[in-house]
């Protein structure tokens, strides 16, 4: 009887982390090389590009809207870490001006949101072209590569045995669920999400925290472009592209409502490694890569249609 | 129709009320604001059934079992907002859904001229091939009237069609309603102008309290007659009497303006004091009340605010001045359905339980707690979803975000509207126990007794204009009407 939220929402996230092992095992079963310490590190650094940008998808999705221009943010501000890097500006200021130049375009996808009244996927989607152009041009078309050992660390470190990049990840995500469960900020998305007049006459600031939200996704576009670039050794115009797509499906799957309002960071966080685990384990079972593409469509829907058939039976 | 009755959770909409409706005529339905007006049209078109009662179309009894087959009946319905699709045209509007046909394709040159014999019917020469969304409102309601008739509709309810009309509009849609009755077509009107009432109108059904009062002939009866009619109501003793002195001034609105919708609004409202606003629907006074909490922009005026001139320009400017909001629609406004009780009760409190920007779970919960308890709310617990809880709890919950924190000026938009009874009378004692605490409560309802039973002073309000101000103990039932009908005692 009780349908409190509390036990709702992790029932649901209980489904998804069951659809992750039952996919786990099947794997296991399939190919003996599935299941080894050193594979399983590697699908979740392998992962973990994709996880950290789903992170701030998460917010944008939660308070309504979407966010289209992810990849293409992570490739401008990889590229303006790559250039500061290479002028010498040293590792603390590159990283601190990309993740402030991802952050800018996230405010501005909140600003052209909020007060230029644009729908999100119009604005992003402008965003997303707009922010590739500048890579483009930054880059002259041309990736900028060859860094600092100490740079690199950054993605082939190894405290403790666990890639730094699988670190990042847990970092990144400790810190939004505080933002996102606990925070007057966090608390104001759902509401946002979840009815937007109701909140603004309650005295939400809406278009601020909806700002924020953008803000947010952009940040983690940023730490993610820093990621990759570290593991690539190398900045490029063209990299991200198609990420947002990605992280859009890693949220979704992780039961995060594309209406708004609803949705947790811990979904979003199986939903990327679901497709992570599917990904590696397609590759491992030498399956083409067209058919990945096919297989990984068929999850999302399945796992939406589950879902919504699941609300409905609720009710 | 015989003997309609109709029930909801805890309200008797409609007991025993009949009408009928000959060929040829327009029947006015008259009643004030939650008479059973709506309902009854609800169920001669379908939208909701009856629980009693017989219903005969030309002496055959029907069963109307949805609105498909209540046009299938003949019995066609024009309501306040249109219904049309703005980009298509106006042919293909008049023939939605039912558009004339050959070898199973539209049949345009036919559904066109069909249109055009359809218009010309009712005395018009409109364009069909425009878009409906480029006409005037009058037009645009004369393509619906047309629509009404490719229905072969045999009963046309029209809703306050002129609500949103100009003088010269509402010549046209009579002389357009004139054609049908000839036609022999009967016609339900329902509106609040009484002059157009007596110019267009035949008879008169009134209801007062989901009942009959009478049915006359209008050549037989004058306005106040009617007024009194729909006003004469049985004062009952479901209103708890309090006793509070007046305090300070809390709020102060000088010369309020939102043109075209409020204008020069002029008010106090006092600590300890409750102040009713009464009028009819769309009078402007969910408007008012959107405009005092900062929801809707203003084109001029002062807000004062404890002596303090105020900006309030949004409602969390409003919020911080102390202001509480309970809107009208509280699934739509009020409530965040798909959160909890605990969250949504935080909602206007997120500053007072948090510290840097993190939100203290504990203390909101006990805060949400106290609230289940203080209001008597009927959940689970805090964290029970509120779209699971019944209205009256629902509408609880929005009080509880407002009490739980530190609001003095109330703004209560149709508090009771759905409520039951118990429920109501919750909220009634509510109401008193803030104004005992020295905050000011405005109380929007369409419910005249409400208004008289729990108000010190009484606002009317009239086409976006303060009409009338009533001392509550000196206004009676049939003052407020006349001020909210604009007709003189």
């Amino acid at each position: 009887m009780n349908t409190g939220k509390a036990r709702s929402t992790s029932a649901r996230q209980l489904g998804t982390l069951l659809g992750l092992l039952v996919l786990c095992c099947v794997l296991w079963i399939l190919t003996p090389h599935f299941l080894t310490v050193s594979n399983l590190l590697n699908v979740l650094e392998q992962s973990a590009i994709n996880a950290i940008v789903a992170a701030g998808m998460t917010f944008a999705i939660i308070s309504g809207g979407i966010d289209l221009s992810v990849g293409s943010v992570l490739a401008l501000s990889g590229i303006v870490l790559a250039s500061v890097l290479q002028a010498g500006g040293g590792l603390p200021l590159a990283v601190v001006l990309a993740l402030a130049t991802a952050a800018a375009c996230g405010l501005l996808n909140g600003v052209l949101v909020t007060l230029g009244r644009l729908p999100p996927f119009i604005a992003t989607l402008g965003m997303m072209s707009v922010a590739r152009g500048l890579a483009l041009i930054w880059a002259e078309g041309r990736p900028i590569s060859g860094f600092e050992e100490s740079f690199r660390l950054i993605a082939t470190g190894r405290p403790l045995g666990i890639p730094s990049p699988v670190l990042i990840t847990l970092v990144v995500y400790g810190l939004a669920h505080v933002a996102l469960a606990h925070s007057v900020f966090g608390r104001s998305v759902y509401a946002i999400g979840g009815n937007e007049e109701a909140s603004r006459l309650s005295g939400v600031p809406v278009r601020w925290h909806k700002t924020g939200a953008y803000v947010v996704c952009g940040l983690s576009s940023g730490v993610a472009a820093v990621v990759l670039t570290a593991r690539l050794n190398s900045a490029q115009p063209t990299a991200g592209i198609m990420y947002e797509l990605d992280a859009i499906a890693a949220t979704v799957i992780g039961g995060t409502s594309l209406f708004g309002g609803e949705g947790t960071l811990v979904g979003a966080l199986i939903g990327a490694l679901i497709m992570g685990v599917l990904r590696n384990g397609l590759n491992l079972l030498d399956v083409s890569s067209f058919v990945q593409q096919l297989v990984i469509g068929i999850v999302i829907i399945a796992a939406v249609l589950i879902d919504t058939a699941l609300k409905r039976g609720r009710r | 129709m015989r003997g309609i009755c109709k029930q909801f959770p805890g309200v008797v909409a409609l007991n025993d009320v009949s009408l009928e409706v000959q060929a040829g005529e327009v029947h006015v339905l008259l009643g004030e604001n939650g008479a059973g007006k709506s309902t009854l049209v609800k169920i001669l078109s379908g939208a909701v059934q009856k629980d009693a009662g017989a219903i005969a179309l030309a002496g055959q009894r029907v069963e109307i079992r949805g609105p498909d087959h209540a046009r299938q009946l003949g019995i066609s319905i024009i309501y306040q907002e249109l219904t049309l699709v703005p980009h298509l045209s106006v042919a293909e509007n008049i023939f939605l859904g039912k558009a004339p046909r050959r070898w199973g394709l539209v049949n345009w040159r036919r559904m066109r001229e069909d249109a055009e014999r359809l218009l010309h019917g009712l005395g018009l020469a409109i364009d069909v091939a425009r878009p409906v969304g480029q006409l005037g409102l009058a037009q645009q309601q004369m393509v619906e009237l047309a629509r009404a008739l490719a229905d072969d509709a045999r009963v046309l309810v029209m809703d306050e069609p002129t609500s949103a009309l100009t003088g010269v509009e509402v010549e046209q849609l009579f002389s357009s309603t004139s054609r049908l009755i000839a036609r022999g077509v009967a016609v339900v009107y329902i509106s609040h102008r009484m002059d157009e009432v007596f110019r267009i109108g035949h008879r008169v059904t009134v209801l007062r309290d989901g009942r009959n009062v009478t049915t006359r002939h209008l050549a037989d009866v004058t306005v106040a007659e009617l007024v009194q009619m729909m006003a004469n109501r049985e004062v009952s003793d479901q209103y708890p009497r309090r006793q509070i002195a007046r305090g300070s001034e809390l709020l102060r609105v000088e010369g309020l303006t939102r043109r075209g919708v409020l204008h020069d609004i002029n008010l106090s409202l006092h600590s300890g004091e409750v102040l009713g606003i009464a009028g009819l629907v769309g009078a402007g006074r969910t408007e008012l009340a959107r405009a005092i909490m900062g929801a809707d922009p203003i084109d001029g005026g002062r807000i004062t605010i404890r002596g303090q001139a105020a900006r309030v320009r949004t409602p969390a400017a409003a919020v911080r001045q102390g202001l509480g909001f309970l809107p009208e629609d509280r699934k739509a406004h009020g409530l965040v359905l798909g959160l909890s009780v605990q969250h949504n009760v935080a909602l206007p409190n997120h500053h007072r339980l948090s510290k840097w920007g993190l939100v203290d779970g504990r203390r909101e919960r006990r805060e949400a707690e106290r609230m289940i308890e203080q209001l008597r709310i009927k959940t689970p617990g805090p964290d029970r979803i509120t779209r699971w809880l019944s209205g009256g709890n629902q509408q609880k919950v929005v009080l509880a975000k407002w009490l739980a924190g530190h609001a003095q000026i109330f703004i209560f938009d149709e508090p009771t509207r759905g409520i039951d009874v118990a429920a109501r009378r919750d909220i009634y004692d509510l109401m008193n126990g803030l104004v005992g605490r020295g905050a000011g409560v405005i109380m929007v309802s369409s419910d005249l007794p409400e208004v008289l039973g729990m108000s010190d002073r009484v606002l009317v309000m009239r086409s976006g204009r303060i009409q009338a101000e009533f001392d509550a103990s000196e206004a009676s039932e049939a003052a407020v009407m006349h001020a909210a009908f604009g007709v003189a005692s």
